[in-house]
């Protein structure tokens, strides 16, 4: 028989009161670990999408007067009056701090050429590189050869070409050894091949227009790896380009702001739930207190009892009430969201909704166990 | 010097208007082994005397010793220590807890000592075993009677051999024949070395004692408990009278 025998044996006893206590913890818990986990697994959901998402730095030459975008025609046009890029300089982007994080670097050369009739954008590429930047590409065909060019749907049927068909660039014999399916991007209307052909096209050996870069990294700022290229690139400007993600980014963290807030409610409401709830059975209780201090308990163990009681009632709640936000967590990502969206088990959540449960628990019982602790024993004693 | 001494023990409950003195000056000492009854009007102050001997009631002024602790210039903890060591408490209901067992409630003036648990339910077996309930250690306090129940509280009172046995009223509750028993457990307590102070109001009860404190008004006086023998013959005829109406006099 100790202290906690009595807790113990009162707690089973009264099952509806302890009942009561629990649920109000176990509410609050499990409402806190669902919010938590759910924004948990759409952020590791935009992550994974992140890596996805292919390129997301983009290397281009210093300019003071044009916007540079990739694609239309002034791009071949302006070249020539901008700072090139050297295409062995991007070897350095190797030397960052944060290098572990780039997934491939994919120079280009941009230039017009005029094919059939038309003027359409040539591009010079890295197909290799491509793979990791442009994920979504899906090749009809096969990438091109020393003398081959893949073509962007939309350049395909304005052209009228085919695959197989040749085409005679600057004096130049090249075959289509592919075509690029539909896209919804710039891609669709251009005309690709390797690097070193259109280098060769357009007499820029060693030079390049703009590059790609694909950094992998959910956790380290995309900002920083900017920072670091360009810190190794002077002559370049460097951006990211991630607007999309960053504003979903934005959305969850306000969300995950509003979570913390409801999660504080609910809390709230269930330790005001196990202070009601304590208050009143220590009234209950008056008359046993006063025997457990008529006959030597002192004040502290009056109060170790309640906690004790609390104690005990809200680790469960917080076991508990971790493995059915958990659960909730998974249902509702599974309504939430069609892909397989992975609910992980957080050990940092689960130790973190079990500790503020016991805390709620002990912080909403230290009043009542004063109160308990306070009575006069004798007066205890007469209202029995 | 006396093992328990009152020195002008004085209780008024409540202010002003409200105030009601329970206890005037009352001063006396008891030695070690002695057995005591205390009797008086409902009111009097016979409770009062008894939760200030055991530690349970601040007196308004004036000092109650025992084996010359003065007890009321405890701090709070050291007198819930007092109590536990000290005293041993038998209440008129028998306050037992209603979710332990009976060797449980026996066992729980031990539950704050620090030895093992098999040890403290060996002391309350034993304990149980002098009041004559071993066979019933493991029932809930519903699932025995009035009497039984009354034993358990006497078992808990003793568990940790205190020297002192305070006991209010503890047959009022019982009919004569089950009170006689506990009455006659009560004097083998006293045989045993403890010491006994009972508040009644059964004048049969009152003849266990070997001494008589008679309290009025919150005043006291010892009286010779011959006395009381001649008393109690003189009024055998309206003893059962008063034994049956015991039980609804507090
Ligand atoms: N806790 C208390 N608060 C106020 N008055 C009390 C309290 N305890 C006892 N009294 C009063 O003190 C007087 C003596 O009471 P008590 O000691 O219980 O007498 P007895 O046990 O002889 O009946 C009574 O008038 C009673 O109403
Ligand atoms: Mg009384």
């Amino acid at each position: 028989m100790t202290l906690k025998d009595i807790a113990f044996k009162n707690l089973r006893r009264r099952k509806a009161k302890a009942g009561f206590i629990l649920a109000g913890i176990l509410i609050g818990v499990a409402t806190m670990v669902t919010l938590i986990s759910l924004i948990q697994a759409m952020t590791h959901d935009i992550n994974h999408k992140l890596e996805k998402y292919g390129a997301n730095i983009l290397i281009v030459p210093k300019t003071e007067s044009l916007s540079l975008t990739y694609g239309g025609l002034a791009v071949g046009g302006v070249s020539f009056e901008m700072q090139e890029i050297q295409e062995k300089d991007l070897a350095k982007i190797k030397t960052i701090k944060n290098a572990a994080n780039v997934a491939a670097t994919g120079p280009m050369v941009l230039g017009v050429i005029e094919v059939a009739g038309h003027r359409v954008l040539l591009a010079g590429i890295d197909f290799q590189a491509a793979k990791i930047l442009k994920p979504w590409w899906k090749v009809q065909g096969s990438n091109p050869g020393d003398n081959g060019i893949l073509l962007g749907t939309d350049a395909a049927r304005v052209l009228n070409l085919k695959m197989g068909s040749p085409v005679k660039v600057n004096n130049r014999a090249l075959t289509v050894s592919g075509i690029l399916e539909s896209t919804g991007s710039q891609d669709d209307q251009l005309v690709f091949t390797r690097l070193e052909v259109a280098q060769a096209i357009f007499g820029k050996q060693g030079r390049i227009s703009m590059a790609e870069v694909a950094a992998l990294c959910n956790a380290c700022p995309i900002d920083d790896m900017v920072q670091q290229i360009s810190g190794v690139l002077p002559g370049a400007k460097v951006m990211a380009i991630q607007q999309v993600v960053k504003s979903r980014m934005e959305t969850l963290q306000h969300f995950l702001k509003f979570s913390y807030a409801v999660s504080i409610i609910v809390l709230l409401v269930g330790g005001l739930m196990v202070l009601v709830s304590m208050m009143g059975s220590v009234r209950e209780r008056t008359g046993e207190i006063g025997i457990w201090r008529a006959i030597g308990f002192r004040r502290s163990h009056v109060i170790r009892i309640v906690l004790l009681e609390a104690g005990t009632i809200s680790a469960i709640a917080g076991i508990f009430g971790y493995l059915i936000g958990l659960g909730a967590t998974k249902i509702a990502v599974k309504f939430l969201s069609q892909g397989d969206v992975l609910v992980p088990f957080d050990p940092q959540l689960a130790a973190g909704a079990f500790a503020l449960a016991v805390l709620i628990g002990i912080v909403s019982s230290i009043y009542p166990a004063m109160l308990a602790a306070r009575l006069d024993p004798n007066e205890a004693l007469r209202s029995i | 010097m006396s093992y328990i001494r009152a020195e002008n023990l004085m209780k008024i409950y409540g202010q002003g208007e409200a105030a009601v003195t329970a206890l005037r000056d009352v001063s006396f000492g008891l030695e070690s082994g002695d057995f005591i009854s205390i009797m008086g009007e409902s009111g009097s102050g016979k409770s009062t005397m008894l939760s200030i001997m055991g530690a349970l009631n601040t007196p308004s002024s004036g000092k109650f010793l025992v084996e010359d602790i003065d007890v009321y210039a405890l701090k709070q903890e050291q007198r819930a220590d007092f109590r536990r060591e000290f005293v041993g408490f038998i209440f008129q209901s028998f306050n037992l807890i209603p979710y332990l067992t009976v060797v449980e409630n026996v066992m729980l003036p031990l539950t704050t000592l620090n030895i093992k648990s098999s040890k403290k339910r060996v002391l309350a077996l034993d304990a149980l075993g002098r009041v004559g309930l071993s066979n019933k250690a493991d029932r809930l306090p519903s699932q025995i009677s009035g009497g039984e129940q009354e034993r358990v509280a006497i078992a808990r009172a003793i568990v940790n051999q205190p020297p002192m046995l305070l006991a209010d009223e503890p047959t009022g509750n019982l009919d004569s024949k089950t009170g006689a028993e506990i009455m006659d457990l009560l004097r083998q307590l006293n045989e045993q070395g403890m010491t006994v102070i009972m508040v009644t109001h059964n004048i049969e009860c009152a003849r266990y004692a070997r001494r008589l404190l008679r309290m009025a008004d919150g005043m006291m006086h010892e009286e010779d408990p011959v006395n009381l023998m001649a008393q109690a013959e003189c009024l055998a005829g309206q003893v059962s009278v008063a034994l049956k109406s015991a039980g609804g006099v507090a």
